[in-house]
């Protein structure tokens, strides 16, 4: 924000000159100035995100899995053109994986319509237990935009050192149950497949679901990388 | 709604049931109580999605003694095995703990629900639109048996209202989730969030 301040005796003007004439035109023209500026540097972007904003710190969204709805593989390109949220589970989770997608599926029907540009893809950590029709059948309990990848091992390492995610799958023993950790967060994707938010947990008891649906929205809104000011000049 | 399951008291226990009952009647107008003893049971309630995968279970108790009360564990003929668990996030990470005992404060309460405590159903025999039995055990050898509904996927408590006749004490509203099961490809019922 420039403040402009009339006359007075600390007044310090850059060409020197002091008084009423001078800081008037000068102060027009840096107003000016610092209003195109503003204007130029402040895409839709620049407010700020009920989510973390992580554009810049996570890779564009990649990976080849398997689909359960189809058993045919896909990649990161079949969902380009539309906003993606990346969350890893399993479907032997009692609590924590059915309370996200729960969550979840609050804000689509949120979102009515603009929820057809959305696609939700829960991977499963638990390749081993997690079948394709179980995945298939398991996403359907919820939301027709929640889709179900099953990768195998090592596609699930790629993705996960890609990503920064910690899980683990631990196989039962005789003293100890079968034991699954794996990340809480929700990782949001734009049209373009660059990673721009990530949602902490909505595994909470008290998640944001307004603040997502808001965040969500004004990404479906957004029709690329540029602000308004851009787009109108690239009119010219 | 009157199949209250059948349960051995003393004549004191007899009182307190009813001061419970009356306690109950008063606060928790979707009449969504039980007990024994001081411990009563509100909106008790089972999230069920598949055959093959566990059910979570969630509950309210509240403590209407001034002696905490120890719940130890709890079985149902609707599950395979039926374990105290709770879901904790530590560094961004998810996973469960397996939970011996919980204990309800003196005049206080306990809640079991989504993020946290849960009863882990293995080998669910359920469906959404169902009550189920479930009988929770406490360290004073006390056991008490509860009705939970049992809804889908999509399941959320609903901010109560009268309760259909033969459901268990659940808070499921008139409009609200009702057998909220979804088929496959569903987007579940709307919800009152």
């Amino acid at each position: 924000m420039v403040t402009i301040t009339r006359g007075g005796r600390n007044d310090r003007i850059p060409d020197g000159r002091a008084g009423r004439r001078g800081l008037g035109r000068s102060a027009v023209a840096l107003a000016l100035t610092a209003a195109l500026a503003g204007a130029a540097a402040a895409p839709a972007q620049a407010a700020a995100w009920h989510n973390i904003d992580v554009r810049g710190s996570v890779p564009p969204l990649a990976f080849d899995m398997t689909d359960a709805a189809t058993g045919k593989p896909v990649t990161a390109t079949d969902f380009r053109g539309r906003i993606v949220l990346l969350y890893f589970g399993y479907t032997n989770c009692p609590d924590v994986c059915p309370l996200t997608l729960h969550n979840i599926t609050v804000i689509l029907q949120r979102l009515g319509k603009s929820a057809d540009d959305v696609r939700v893809l829960f991977v499963t950590v638990d390749p081993h237990r997690d079948s394709l029709p179980v995945l298939r059948a398991y996403t359907a309990l919820f939301a027709p935009q929640i889709v179900g990848l099953r990768p195998d091992a090592n596609q699930l390492a790629r993705l996960a050192r890609r990503y920064r995610l910690a899980y683990s799958v631990s196989p039962a023993t005789g003293s100890h149950p079968y034991e699954v950790t794996h990340s809480a967060a929700v990782y949001v994707f734009d049209r373009t497949g660059a990673g721009r938010l990530l949602i902490p947990s909505l595994a909470s008891t008290t998640p944001d679901l307004a603040g997502t649906t808001a965040d969500l929205r004004r990404l479906l809104r957004a029709s690329g990388e540029r602000g308004w000011f851009d787009r109108l000049v690239r009119r010219f | 709604m009157t199949d209250h399951p059948p349960v051995e008291r003393t004549a004191a226990a007899r009182r307190r049931w009813g001061a419970c009952l009356g306690l109950a009647l008063a606060v928790l107008a979707p009449g969504a109580a039980r007990a024994a003893g001081p411990v009563l049971v509100r909106a008790p309630w089972f999230r069920y999605l598949l055959a093959s995968i566990p059910a979570g279970g969630y509950l309210t108790l509240e403590n209407t003694g001034a002696a905490p009360a120890v719940l130890t564990g709890a079985e149902s003929p609707a599950c395979g095995t039926l374990m105290l668990h709770r879901s904790e996030t530590a560094g961004g990470t998810d996973r469960m703990v397996g939970v011996k005992q919980i204990t309800i404060p003196g005049h206080g309460q306990f809640r079991f629900a989504p993020g946290g405590y849960h009863l882990m159903c293995m080998q669910p025999k359920m469906h959404p639109g169902q009550a189920v039995p479930v009988t929770l055990r406490f360290a004073d050898g006390s056991r008490l048996t509860v009705r939970f509904a049992v809804r889908g996927a999509n399941g959320a408590p609903a901010p109560g209202g009268t309760m259909p006749s033969g459901m268990g004490p659940s808070g499921m509203g008139p409009s609200g989730m009702g057998p909220s099961g979804t088929g496959p490809g569903g987007t579940g019922p709307k919800m009152r969030m």
